[in-house]
């Protein structure tokens, strides 16, 4: 529980006079995300911890950025709340500055909601060294620009996130995982006609031939849906370890070191969830994916150059993410289109004009 | 237009006018630009009907390539665009502006496509709210967001303002219910925000154009979120006899765990207008009506509705109904639905405000806004969405007396202020447009205001898309602080009051 916003702002408008960019870090456990920073000097956040403030009546939950996920977890789950876009932990001390900054999202994304969806407002310190206050404790907020949205998930180019307040939701009252034997084809179409449906979709995983689908809400929602959607009910221990393997990417897919030591890297594709099946033939060695949020997001392993994963996701209406650090020099993000660049290079200037801020790690040369 | 008509037109304008409208009717058939008072005369203002202006003319364009043609060439001539879509925006963010242009979205009203088994649909940004549902119902989906004005209000403008309604504890706001935007930016370059995944590579630019209030873009192209239309709702509607305790209820349905589809509150006055107007079977007694309206599958409304029940009535309620039909269920909304024409039957002026605070301090601010009413000698009646917070209360005042308009806007300003220093902010959905634009001082300062002004020029450079809305400058500020202290009101709503 210290405050260290003082001591923060002195270290950036020192990086600032000297020229010297940070590399800001919370836990390090997200390190391999993004591209390497080009920065000697860096800044750790993680002794800035503590709950500000958290009022379960309100669903509301404000922290300062090096406080560990599993420390806010806790205090959420003592009054039956949680995180609803259940953040990736990678390390027992992953913050969450990392987890804002990064916006990666769980297994719930297309149904409960992202990063971004949750986050109310935050404090930002920009790169002259300046405390920023946006959005606010509330719910509902149009007062300017949604700068706290800005602020989630770029990769702390722009400033220091140093506390954020965040919508919490509570702990669904019943959960349910169901088990079906479907096609990949079969699987992504049949999640896409029951999340058409008044059915409490919380989660969809399809791996090798398997489609498990979480339900949560209400007790009644929940027994009526298995009853409706038939498959074998799973039992609530290797539920809670498949959501949970998934979410924090312990699973065997995700480090599989075959792979990893025959070349190929890591991808995340983003697409429409009702893209059709990526098949070997657009992607070299496409076969065997992990499919998770509804069709949306279909982690892959490939040897093919970045260039031609990157095309075949842009053609199918989505982008390509480099999820490890195996190729080195090869971009990890998709290059969004001149234009936009052009806006990324003027906000980058308007609140790091110095280039202090983690210069690199989303872009090159930004 | 006859010939001489448009000629005398030319010769009384400054040639800067003249010019940029001989330009523009180039790129847009004649029928699609109005330029004669009496036709840009229905434009002059927006839902905030005390602003007005006229501006120059106004442009309808049709396709994106007009919308593209049409902000080249006030790019090129310098000339300022305020866009518009159904103009029914309570903030003044579409009021003209003398020096330029209104760009009206009316014509672009076509629904692109919709797609059930993705559920997505593609519309124009003059397509209404309410025919997003109407259009996707034969598939059992829906468009979430319902801000009241949903039967005339467009996407485009839901885009512009981050429109709420009285769902979004449950289901969100505009920005959690679009994937994806294509936009034409000032210099006439055409870019999307978003994709149909559901994120895009880089900063998250749809996040920040979403509630920017027509001052990054111009939107050609909307998709939302289509979501499953719940089978079954049904509504509690409960009285209590203290406003505390009314609010305290509201905190005690949250900690048990509940999320109500809506949860809105009505005070005593707001109660009395509406029951004359609609005859919904109010309790006129009640000094605050609770309605929790749980929605999805008949057995979880079922089981919903018996556990807010057992909290509203521990928590002190007088009165318990529950709707036992569709028809029943409507009656009982109709009244908070109808709270804004009730308000305008007792009071020949009403003015709304929308501040949101954290839900814990609803009944400190109707204590300090009963407080306010003896002060400025207004009536107030309040309703709001107590769920999250936004807060409505209606000033009412006879416009035709000068002197009460201004004691209306001190009091709505106010009220606004009250509601930051309760930390909260000056604006949940309507945005801050012009009417809010001084209040916007007191909740910013200027570090964080010259932010926005950053944000704003990196999508605009030349500063020409609805550029005097949302962000004060440093000039207003000071001017908006020292009328404060000639009021004998303390500067600085940020400290603390007593």
């Amino acid at each position: 529980m210290t405050d260290l916003t003082n001591d923060f702002v002195a270290q950036i408008r020192d990086a600032a006079a000297a020229k010297a960019p940070l590399n800001i870090e919370g836990a390090g456990s997200k390190r391999w995300y993004g591209n390497p920073v080009v920065a000697q000097r860096s800044l750790a956040t993680a002794g800035h911890s503590g709950i500000v403030d958290y009022d379960p009546a309100e669903l509301v939950l404000t922290a300062r950025c090096g406080s560990t996920l599993a420390d806010i977890e806790s205090a959420l789950a003592e009054r039956g709340q949680m995180l609803p876009f259940e953040p990736p932990r990678y390390a027992p001390e992953s913050t969450l500055g990392g987890a804002i900054a990064t916006a990666l999202s769980g297994p719930g994304r297309p149904f409960v909601g992202g990063v971004r969806d949750f986050v109310l407002g935050m404090h930002v310190i920009d790169g002259k060294g300046d405390v920023l206050k946006f959005g606010g404790q509330v719910m509902k907020n149009v007062a300017g620009y949604d700068v706290s949205r800005l602020m989630t998930g770029s990769m702390g180019i722009l400033g220091l996130i140093s506390q954020v307040s965040l919508k919490v939701l509570p702990v669904p009252v019943a959960t349910a995982t169901l088990r079906f034997e479907l096609s990949e084809a079969e699987a992504i179409r049949r999640v896409n006609e029951w999340s058409g449906k008044p059915l409490p979709l919380s989660a969809s995983v399809w791996e090798k031939g398997i489609l498990h689908i979480r339900l949560s809400g209400a007790r009644a929602a929940v027994d009526s849906a298995v009853e409706q959607m038939g498959g074998a009910l799973l039992d609530v221990s290797s539920a809670d370890a498949l959501w949970n393997e998934l979410r924090d990417q312990t699973r065997h897919f995700f480090r599989d070191a075959e792979r990893m030591n025959g070349g190929q890297t890591l991808w995340r594709l983003s697409l429409p969830a009702i893209a059709p099946v990526v098949t070997a033939s657009q992607i070299p060695d496409a076969d065997g994916q992990l499919i998770e949020w509804g069709g949306s997001q279909r982690w892959l392993w490939s040897a093919a150059s970045g260039d031609a994963i990157r095309d075949a996701a842009r053609q199918m209406g989505g982008h390509a993410v480099r999820f490890n650090n195996q190729h080195s020099g090869v971009e990890t993000f998709a290059q969004p289109s001149a234009a936009l660049m052009a806006i990324h290079r003027r906000l980058k200037q308007t609140f790091d004009p110095h280039g202090v801020f983690n210069p690199g790690r989303l872009y090159q040369g930004l | 237009m006859r010939q001489d008509e448009t000629y005398n037109f030319f010769m009384n304008q400054p040639p800067k006018s003249s010019a940029l409208i001989e330009s523009l009717l180039k790129v847009l058939p004649a029928a699609n630009l109005l330029w004669h008072k009496e036709d840009t005369a229905p434009y002059e203002c927006d839902g905030l009907a005390a602003y007005r202006t006229l501006p120059i003319a106004v442009a309808l364009p049709e396709n994106e390539a007009q919308v593209q043609a049409i902000l080249k060439a006030c790019n090129q001539f310098g000339v300022p665009v305020v866009p518009r879509g159904a103009g029914t925006g309570l903030s003044g963010g579409a009021m003209p502006m003398a020096e330029g242009i209104v760009l009206s979205t009316a014509k672009l009203n076509e629904i692109l496509e919709i797609d059930p088994l993705s559920r997505r649909a593609v519309l124009q940004p003059g397509v209404r709210n309410l025919a997003i549902s109407d259009a996707a119902a034969p598939y059992n989906l829906y468009y979430a967001p319902d801000p009241s004005s949903q039967i005339a209000c467009s996407i485009g403008g839901n885009v512009a303002e981050n429109s709420g309604g009285v769902h979004c504890l449950k289901y969100g706001l505009t920005v959690n219910n679009v994937i994806k935007v294509r936009a034409v930016l000032m210099d006439g370059e055409i870019v999307e925000f978003g994709t149909e995944a559901l994120d895009a590579p880089g900063l998250d630019l749809l996040g920040i154009m979403i509630g920017s209030e027509g001052m990054l873009a111009v939107v050609t192209e909307v998709t939302v979120r289509l979501i499953p239309k719940p089978p079954a709702a049904r509504v509690i509607m409960a009285s209590f006899d203290d406003m505390t305790k009314a609010g305290n209820a509201v905190a005690d349905v949250i900690a048990a765990g509940l999320i109500p589809a809506g949860l809105e509150m009505m005070d005593k006055p707001a109660t009395r207008a509406v029951e004359e107007f609609v005859h919904a079977g109010y309790d006129l007694n009640a000094e605050a009506i609770l309605l929790c309206e749980s929605d999805g599958t008949a057995e979880e409304v079922e089981e919903e509705i018996e556990r807010m029940s057992a909290v509203l009535r521990q928590s002190g309620a007088t009165r318990i109904q529950v709707s036992e039909s569709e028809a029943e269920r409507m009656r009982f909304w109709s009244g908070r639905k109808n709270a804004f024409p009730a308000a305008g039957r007792i009071s020949p002026d009403y003015y709304c405000m929308d501040g949101t605070i954290p839900k814990k301090h609803i009944a400190t601010l109707l204590n300090q806004i009963a407080e306010m009413e003896g002060r400025y000698g207004l009536r107030c009646m309040n309703v709001f969405h107590a769920g999250d917070g936004n807060m409505h209360p209606l000033i009412l005042f006879d416009g035709s007396d000068e002197d009460q308009w201004h004691r209306a806007e001190d009091f709505g300003n106010e009220i606004l202020e009250a509601c930051v220093a309760l930390g909260g902010t000056v604006t949940g959905e309507h945005g801050v447009g012009i009417e809010k634009i001084n209040t916007m001082c007191v909740q910013f300062d200027e570090k964080e205001r010259d932010a926005f002004f950053g944000v704003k020029a990196a999508f605009d450079p030349a500063k020409l898309l609805n550029p005097d809305k949302v962000i004060p400058t440093l000039h207003r500020c000071a001017e908006y602080g020292r009328m404060h202290v000639h009021r004998g009101r303390i500067p600085h709503a940020d400290l603390p009051r007593f």
